[in-house]
């Protein structure tokens, strides 16, 4: 149960180990997008850590990162087949961002952290914490995004239309000075708990 | 030629890798705390983007086209870097240890450094022939090196501001660099397109 938690807040992906930013700013144009990505990123870091916690005794220490690389693809390419299959829209808008999960530290980082050195069900369970947290860090940002930048959120208008709506949130800026804001506020809050 | 200077140019000011596509956000932030370090992390990447994108164009058209097996893409561009890397840093120790000396660190990170990846993959879907590949790989990691060096002088003059004590280190890193997204923003109207 410790395990599951601690990636929720503690050692919360984006915001603590700041991990995995590349498609933290990329997809978050749309709240959509983002739980997609975090659905995604949920399957591949579950079905992989179980993968390399099953044959952590096989794998030879030397080329243990090029092994992890390997499983780490190889169900980044099932994912990326099964949405380009059912879900073309949402395949199309994250575009090369899906592919590039396979470099995305934090699968990476719980392979080489957690999952070559404990239990299947341990490392299951690390994972799913892992990307729950994830999955809701890319939701709160991606919806301050779309919010304040189309004025919608899950694609329904909610500001009156014609309401000053910021663009610059929706574009690259915007990505970075959204999660900056919003990382001072997490560490704001640590501060309040102490 | 002039195809050539276009890729050159949009791959540096119009679609910077770090700032409008959001890659090689990790060393990024890691990296431009010094402005040394900054120069050995960009020559690296620089020098490995040129060699992945060339080489992964000859795998994807000469075996993967040929043969129809795309769909072990993602593998084999993973496994191209992570071979190419450890080529290189064996190559590099061998014949330079100067250049060892100063690049030697950075080499094993960039196997995780989702730029390169990522240049390749938009390599692909671009469609790009061999020497606009080679460029666009070329150009790509400039646009890092700039990108990073910029970053750096910023960041070693922010150290001695005083800056409230929740935007320290990271939130301060991300709002500098959401600033620049937005001055290259500017050159979006560089082409006239």
């Amino acid at each position: 149960m410790n395990n599951f938690i601690r990636g929720l807040w503690n050692q919360h992906p984006i915001f603590r180990q700041l991990l995995g930013m590349c498609p933290t700013l990329a997809v978050t144009t749309t709240a959509v997008n983002g739980l997609a990505m975090g659905g995604a990123v949920i399957f591949v870091l579950f079905f992989s850590t179980c993968v390399v916690s099953i044959i952590k005794s096989l794998i030879p220490a030397q080329v243990r990162i090029a092994v992890y690389t390997v499983i780490i693809a190889t169900f980044v390419t099932i994912v990326d087949y099964f949405f380009k299959a059912y879900h073309p829209d949402i395949s199309a808008a994250l575009g090369p961002y899906l592919p590039l999960i396979i470099v995305n530290c934090i699968i990476l980082g719980r392979c080489e952290a957690f999952a070559s050195k404990n239990t299947v069900r341990a490392s299951v369970t690390d994972a799913l914490g892992m990307g729950v947290g994830f999955t809701w860090g890319l939701f709160v940002l991606s919806g301050i995004r779309e919010f304040l930048g189309q004025g919608t959120l899950l694609n329904r208008q909610v500001l009156p239309a014609g309401f000053p709506v910021l663009g610059v949130m929706v574009s690259a800026a915007g990505a970075f000075l959204a999660l900056g804001f919003l990382v001072a506020l997490m560490n704001r809050i640590e501060q309040w708990k102490t | 030629m002039e195809n050539l200077i276009l890729i050159f140019i949009s791959a540096i000011l119009l679609n910077n890798i770090v700032l409008s596509y959001f890659l090689g956000i990790c060393p990024f932030l890691g990296v431009s705390g010094k402005l040394e370090s900054a120069l050995g992390m960009g020559m690296a990447v620089t020098f490995v983007m040129t060699l992945a994108t060339s080489i992964s164009w000859l795998i994807y058209h000469e075996i993967l086209l040929r043969f129809q097996i795309e769909f072990l893409q993602y593998v084999v561009f993973i496994l191209v870097i992570a071979s190419l890397v450890q080529i290189v840093e064996m190559f590099i120790r061998k014949f330079s240890p100067p250049l060892y000396q100063s690049l030697g660190i950075y080499l094993p990170l960039i196997t995780s450094n989702c730029a390169i990846l990522g240049i390749v993959l938009f390599m692909v879907a671009k469609h790009y022939r061999f020497h606009e590949a080679v460029t666009y790989g070329f150009s790509g990691g400039l646009g890092f090196f700039l990108v990073l060096l910029i970053m750096a002088g910023i960041r070693e003059e922010l150290a001695y501001a005083d800056v409230p004590q929740v935007f320290r280190g990271a939130p301060l890193t991300l709002i500098t660099a959401g600033l620049l997204a937005l001055i290259f923003m500017g050159f979006q109207g560089l082409l006239g397109t």
